[in-house]
């Protein structure tokens, strides 16, 4: 239960884009049509999926204060904190690549309608946002972060999906020339937020 | 050197409302002006120096890892500005919480590593990272006054809007809360790119 409110509520409460704005820039570039914003969607739900838990492990067991007494008792001091960044980042840009070349050597059709998106992922913020979010958050298990991490990822894949769809609406509006492009997605996604607010205080 | 490297970034080809890069954190630590000049300092910064420092050792990286090579200098320097932080204003770097961390996945230091950083001189990279930087902090700075100043009716936490006006207290002013809120954010950069469309419109 607890992990399914919690899944239910990185959705649409603690939505990355409309809560947190995380992820914004991918989010305004690659929004211009529904098919590409998908696929780029469903890179973030996977990279978020799996680079979450492996992060989480590592702040468990390496990073944070007194965590190395798996090692040796004597250890119990030891906070090394201040390098997630570093490990965290790490992570995310070499997963990311990995899975670059496992694509795009096993399925090249994958690869050429996805494998674009992937290198835009290692900078995108929503997956380094997550990490130190689950480091704050300090979730008990595993499973509940492995939960956040797919949750958050559906958020934005939602939200992406979403946008791209309006965007596409309004190609042949009657929009004020400079306010034309960005001016009116910025004033979408601000609408946007503000109907994911109705969200707000969803329980189970 | 060229002065032009110093001064296009701030207005003509403004990060944030031209270029579109950096949005997430730009969003997010706007609610006040205390944050979001320091942040703005920060990302100067960090931007400066690892553009600089990516542009000293430019020739000797390997042009397939480079995205990892850029991204450990970054995490690095905005480690460094953590600590600093954490040190000398903590509160500070309590409400900014995991969007100090965010810098190293800010697009606008990635972006300009990739299109200044690699391929000049280490001074005129220097420069160009500083000057966006800039450009970057004066987006944040007019944003967060105006949801500081409508939002709470303060100014670096001082009191502007006389407390008379007030209901509480007679009078008939409100703080409009949504200005605090996130869809407000968003609303406000698409009206300063719908502003600074039509002026630059004019000038050509």
């Amino acid at each position: 239960m607890e992990s399914l409110n919690l899944f239910v509520k990185s959705i649409f409460v603690d939505n990355m884009i409309f809560a947190y704005f995380l992820g914004m820039c991918s989010f305004l570039a690659v929004s211009k049509n529904v098919k590409t914003a998908a696929g780029l969607g469903v890179a973030v739900i996977f990279v978020l999926g799996v680079t979450l838990p492996i992060n989480y492990l590592l702040n468990k067991y390496l990073l944070s204060p007194g965590s190395l007494t798996w090692i040796s008792p004597e250890l119990a001091n030891v906070d090394l904190s201040f390098l997630s960044f570093i490990i965290f980042i790490a992570v995310i840009a070499s997963f990311v690549q990995l899975v670059e070349m496992v694509v795009e050597k096993f399925s090249p059709s994958l690869y050429s309608s996805l494998g674009i998106f992937l290198p835009l992922i290692a900078v995108n913020c929503a997956i380094l946002g997550a990490s130190l979010f689950m480091q704050q958050k300090a979730f008990a298990t595993l499973g509940l972060a492995t939960c956040y991490g797919l949750g958050s990822g559906v958020g934005w894949f939602l939200a992406i999906v979403s946008i791209a769809a309006i965007r596409e609406k309004i190609t042949y509006s009657n929009i004020p020339k400079p306010l034309q492009g960005l001016g009116i997605t910025f004033i979408i996604a601000g609408l946007m937020a503000i109907a994911f607010m109705g969200f707000m205080g969803i329980n189970f | 050197m060229d002065k032009k490297v110093f001064t296009t970034p701030i207005l003509k080809q403004n990060p944030i409302t031209v270029l579109v890069l950096g949005i997430c954190s730009a969003l997010a630590v706007t609610v006040k002006l205390e944050p979001a000049i320091v942040m703005a300092i920060s990302v100067t910064l960090v931007t400066g120096l690892s553009s600089f420092l990516i542009s000293l050792i430019r020739k000797t990286i390997p042009n397939r890892i480079r995205i990892i090579v850029q991204l450990v200098v970054v995490a690095m320097f905005v480690i460094l500005i953590e600590q600093i932080l954490k040190a000398y204003v903590y509160d500070v770097s309590k409400q900014l919480s995991v969007y100090v961390g965010l810098i190293i996945t800010n697009c606008i230091i990635m972006g300009r590593i990739e299109a200044f950083g690699l391929t000049e001189k280490p001074l005129p990279s220097l420069v160009d990272g500083l000057a966006n930087g800039l450009g970057y902090g004066l987006i944040l700075i007019v944003v967060a006054f105006f949801r500081e100043l409508i939002g709470s009716g303060t100014l670096f936490g001082a009191q502007i809007i006389p407390q008379s006006w007030y209901v509480a207290n007679g009078g008939a002013y409100l703080n409009n809360g949504l200005f605090i809120m996130p869809p407000m954010a968003l609303i406000l950069i698409g009206c300063l790119i719908w502003i600074q469309r039509s002026i630059q419109k004019e000038d050509k």
